[in-house]
């Protein structure tokens, strides 16, 4: 397996990136950690005509974080945010869903943006940011715009994302006092794509469980606070509402039976963590 | 700006186990490629070629990564190293190297590269690591032939090793 050719273009400037983009559009791709776009490369899913390397861009290598959100550069590896002091204090569901995040050996490498753009219906950080009402900033040339999690994730593999359009960062709430947040998946091997996981984010008055690996994206609902068999209730509801599909690893019914089992012990456990 | 064209060969130079090196690549040559036939260190193995397996891990500035998941373009001007790199002189093993022949933590040997270089970082980094910890980050390899057992007893013998003796590295 050899990648088909294709220019190669080391980006000293973001101006660089973004003129890229704007000549090649849909046969450019932003090469970052690579370690989603580089097996499609090796498998000619992807052919692209120039590949634009945004990894020796200082002014995208960073985390910043104020009361209020963390902002994850483009260049950000997934160990670099692991490895952050502040994550678990500033957001716990992040610090509990990168472990998930394929294998040490491809964190060390892997961003946390390059998952985001490549939207695996099953991938934990497309997951993560919608449960917690992230967002993503796009910038093509001087234009910049941010697009809700809920917005961005299209289908799979498909993002809203404009094809002159770079992901400069995303940006992902902190945890807000008085509510609790957990994570969980189930995978037949450890660094597997999920069969199904779940992201839960409760406070006192309501509930939201955001499930990947289900359909062709990852989704959320939102509840009120429920209980017992209301909520067994809502979380069939959600599940039969789920585009469920069968695959080789699971049928559709078997996913649905894990979003209310996972779901329920998700909730619960986040309950467990209000503080 | 450098715009490497598809079409030629381009000067890729870095640092390895220590030596300057170089050689022409094609911007689509992946790294594995470029290490075994370009440079002719065929101790990096090449497996699934899609970071699945973990046979071509290696150390690129300081951290483990898949030679398979980068290009040799995107090496250069790196420090990278590889299992050439581990042994402190000719004739004699390191401490995990050892570790490895001593608990027959290898059959055919086809993952074995890979999994040393993320060891040897691992080590490293965390002195004293639990077995829990070790099953963990081996997770990120595959062994047709050990079923682990003997590849963890190896690392937490190379880590206990490591602790008494920090000098034999």
């Amino acid at each position: 397996m050899k990648p088909a050719r294709f220019d190669y273009q080391r980006a000293d400037t973001l101006a660089e990136v973004h003129a890229a983009l704007a000549e090649y559009g849909n046969d450019a791709r932003v090469m970052a950690g690579g370690q989603t776009l580089m097996p499609m490369l090796s498998m000619r899913l992807a052919r692209p005509k120039l590949l634009v390397d945004i990894m020796h861009l200082p002014e995208l290598a960073r985390i910043e974080a104020d009361a209020k959100v963390i902002r994850i550069g483009a260049g950000v590896r997934q160990a670099e945010l692991l490895a952050w002091p502040e994550l678990a204090q500033r957001q716990p569901l992040l610090a509990s869903a990168l472990p998930w995040v394929g294998h040490a050996q491809t964190r060390s490498r892997g961003t946390v943006c390059g998952s985001v753009a490549h939207a695996d219906p099953s991938a934990e950080l497309p997951l993560a940011m919608l449960a917690l009402d992230g967002s993503i900033e796009l910038s093509a040339g001087r234009k910049r715009r941010s697009v809700t999690a809920q917005d961005f994730f299209t289908g799979m593999m498909s993002t809203a994302r404009g094809h002159d359009e770079l992901i400069e960062a995303v940006s992902i709430p902190t945890r807000r006092a008085g509510t609790g947040t957990a994570f969980a998946e189930f995978g037949r091997r450890h660094g597997d794509f999920a069969i199904v996981a779940c992201a839960a984010v409760v406070a006192a008055d309501r509930v939201t469980l955001a499930v990947g690996g289900v359909g062709d994206k990852p989704e959320r609902r939102d509840f009120p606070a429920l209980d017992g068999g209301a909520l067994d209730d809502a979380l069939n509801a959600f599940a039969w509402d789920l585009d469920a599909r069968d695959d080789l690893h699971a049928t559709a019914a078997y996913r649905r039976e894990l979003v209310r089992r996972m779901g329920r012990d998700t909730i619960e456990e986040a309950r467990r963590c209000i503080a | 700006m450098h715009r490497l064209s598809a079409d030629r060969r381009h000067r890729v130079r870095f640092t390895l186990n220590g030596k300057p090196v170089e050689a022409d690549a094609e911007p689509r040559m992946l790294l594995t490629d470029f290490l075994r036939h370009e440079l002719g260190q065929t101790g990096t193995h090449v497996g699934c070629e899609h970071g699945v397996c973990g046979a071509c891990t290696i150390e690129i500035d300081g951290v483990p990564a898949r030679a398979c998941l980068t290009l040799a373009v995107q090496a250069d001007g790196a420090t990278i190293r590889t299992v050439e790199g581990l042994a402190p002189e000719p004739g004699r093993l390191s401490v995990l190297q050892d570790a490895f022949r001593r608990h027959h933590a290898l059959q055919c040997g086809f993952c074995t590269a890979g999994i040393l270089m993320s060891l040897d970082g691992y080590l490293r980094r965390h002195s004293a690591p639990t077995e829990a910890e070790l099953r963990e980050f081996l997770g990120g390899h595959l062994c047709r032939c050990t079923g682990y057992t003997p590849i963890l007893a190896a690392a937490l013998d190379a880590a206990k090793t490591l602790r008494e003796v920090p000098a034999h590295a």
